[in-house]
């Protein structure tokens, strides 16, 4: 019996190993198919030419310098609106609201979080850009400032539940010690809660950002794709082309193994590298709040 | 779409049945069955292929006849290495596929099925009516920048066009940006749209009044508004139709063509002569492309 106990024990050890180890070695085969298909570009096409401003495949220009400046305008753009709207809407119903409303309000987000981009995407072009152009007398509503827009309502209901949970996982005893202090419901919220909370919502605007700047779909259907290097704040009211909508839309006809389809991949290592850096930046802020809290709290 | 599903699954459904007959002399190259069309290619004869191929298959409920898109390039490799007996093409094919084909021991065979006017696209309410082809050149190579250039109102021009790996992209650029020159390198200016669809497009000229594009004669309705297009500055400015297409007045018309490997035969030979019959040729004026003149 004991000699039983051992070997299911030894054996569910093993399959949460595999589990575990798994993926790592997804994420291996992952990083060595893109550096073995994108890295040839670098050969291909002198790094020059591939951080030039022009972008236009079939007849050799090369250029991902517009593609990294459209993805980084539209993911921040969209951060800026997910982050204070998702936030805000977390700790209403996490704090404020009363458990009836809550109750209802956390599905109808974790719905939300569901709904397939394309449906948003195809709202985008048929309400949100016409909409936009006449309110903001743009000369076309197809702009990164879209973009931005239906991001941020995509990444708003990750941001939402997942700082959600980590508020409500703030032990009840540390705010019944802010009131008992005297502190107010607002100070409770932003003096207490929401630091004791920090990692986690880091994690969600991380996820927010890794949402945001993967998306593709919608993107690609209200963004314009025009690769202009922009150069005031106003290019974000004009189009842009993301390096996602790029790859998605430019891959189907490219013939492997063409200089354009190692620049394709090349572009997919540059948006891992990304993902890798604002991954490492929020791990970073994760541990430094944690030594912090630590202070406070002992 | 479920058209397209229909002819698959009847396809699929006809290669299992051929694959119980068993395939004694071992040639895995062949054809699954003389009744069997594989039609690849062209994204802008798909329409029309899954058309005339619905049609035809009413006519000879034995034909067995599968049609898919992808782009001309991968319609004509796809015919040279021997997944479909039928290309459809919105261009020749180029002297590299021919020595390819060569190379490969397939000498193709050019049938002209169709032929496809571009179609220069506004919004209803923009007052310009007509547009000579060095102007549409200049708007969309960004020289032009702003309606009244042009004889509109003072508007700013937005420029849409398909994704450059659209085989109507290639030939606007060809055709009209460089004017037919082969030493001409201009390019679509960096600030042109990309649109991933021929609805996108439509979409967005019939909503914006400062938007132009270019479609394929096919695709436009009747919420935007064609212009009239002259080859050199002093006319004569001519609307595409079917009339325009086929005398050559129009100046942005192309054929559309089908390849196949070697001379057809069996029921290739017969698909591809009654396409060039009057009764195929008038499902492509009903689908808004312009038949190729049938010989008697």
């Amino acid at each position: 019996m004991i000699a039983r106990n051992r070997l299911t024990e030894i054996g569910v050890t093993r399959l949460i190993q595999l589990a575990g180890f798994s993926s790592i070695i997804f994420m291996g085969m992952i990083l060595y198919f893109l550096l073995t298909e994108g890295v040839p570009a670098l050969g291909e096409v002198s790094l020059r030419e591939l951080f030039s401003s022009r972008w236009y495949p079939i007849e050799g220009f090369y250029g991902i310098l517009p593609l990294i400046t459209g993805s980084l305008m539209v993911t921040i753009g969209a951060m800026l609106i997910a982050v204070p709207f998702g936030l805000c809407a977390a700790v209403y119903i996490s704090e404020v609201a009363p458990p009836r409303l809550a109750a209802v309000l956390k599905p109808l987000v974790e719905i939300l979080a569901g709904l397939p981009s394309v449906v948003l995407g195809f709202l985008g072009i048929v309400i949100l850009s016409p909409f936009l152009r006449r309110f903001l007398d743009l000369p076309t509503g197809l702009t990164a400032f879209t973009g931005s827009l239906l991001l941020g309502g995509i990444a708003i209901p990750t941001v939402i539940s997942i700082s959600e949970d980590a508020l409500n996982n703030v032990p009840r005893s540390y705010r019944e010690a802010a009131r008992a202090l005297g502190a107010t419901g607002w100070q409770t919220i932003w003096g207490v809660t929401v630091p004791a909370a920090r990692s986690g919502i880091l994690t969600a605007v991380m996820l927010g950002v890794g949402r945001a700047m993967g998306e593709t779909m919608a993107v690609m259907m209200v963004t314009g794709n025009a690769p202009v290097l922009p150069s005031s704040l106003g290019a974000l009211f004009e189009p842009a082309r993301t390096m996602t909508a790029t790859i998605a839309s430019e891959m189907g006809e490219v013939a492997t193994g063409s200089e354009h389809y190692h620049v394709l991949f090349f572009i997919g290592i540059v948006l891992f590298l990304f993902s890798l850096v604002v991954n490492l930046i929020a791990s970073r802020l994760v541990f430094r709040s944690k030594g912090r809290a630590e202070r406070v709290l002992s | 779409m479920s058209r397209y599903r229909f002819i698959l699954i009847i396809l699929l459904a006809g290669l299992l049945l051929t694959g119980c007959r068993g395939n004694p002399g071992g040639e895995n190259d062949a054809p699954a069955s003389a009744n069997t069309i594989n039609n690849k290619g062209s994204d802008t004869l798909v329409n029309l292929g899954l058309a005339w191929a619905e049609q035809y298959q009413a006519l000879y409920p034995e034909a067995r006849i599968s049609v898919t898109g992808g782009g001309t390039g991968v319609g004509i490799q796809s015919l040279l290495n021997g997944t479909v007996q039928l290309a459809s093409a919105s261009r020749q094919i180029t002297e590299r596929e021919l020595q390819t084909a060569r190379a490969g021991g397939i000498e193709p065979v050019e049938f002209v099925v169709a032929q496809d006017a571009i179609a220069v696209i506004v919004h209803p309410d923009n007052p310009v009516e007509q547009l000579s082809l060095q102007q549409i050149s200049d708007i969309y190579s960004g020289k032009i920048n702003n309606w009244s250039e042009v004889g509109g109102e003072d508007r700013p021009i937005v420029r849409l066009s398909r994704e450059s790996n659209s085989g109507t992209h290639v030939y606007f650029l060809e055709a009209v940006l460089r004017m037919g020159r082969e030493d001409d390198r201009t390019l679509f200016a960096p600030q042109t749209l990309l649109l991933p669809s021929s609805e996108g497009i439509i979409a967005e000229v019939s909503d914006n009044p400062n938007a132009i594009g270019y479609d394929g004669l096919g695709y436009v309705t009747p919420n935007v508004k064609v212009l009239a297009v002259s080859a050199d500055e002093d006319g004569p400015y001519v609307l595409p139709s079917e009339e325009t297409v086929n005398n050559g007045t129009y100046p942005i018309a192309r054929d559309l063509y089908m390849y196949t490997a070697g001379e057809p035969q069996g029921m290739l030979l017969d698909y591809l002569n009654w396409i060039l019959s009057p009764d195929a040729q008038q499902i492509v004026s009903a689908l808004g492309f312009v038949p190729v003149p049938v010989e008697s």
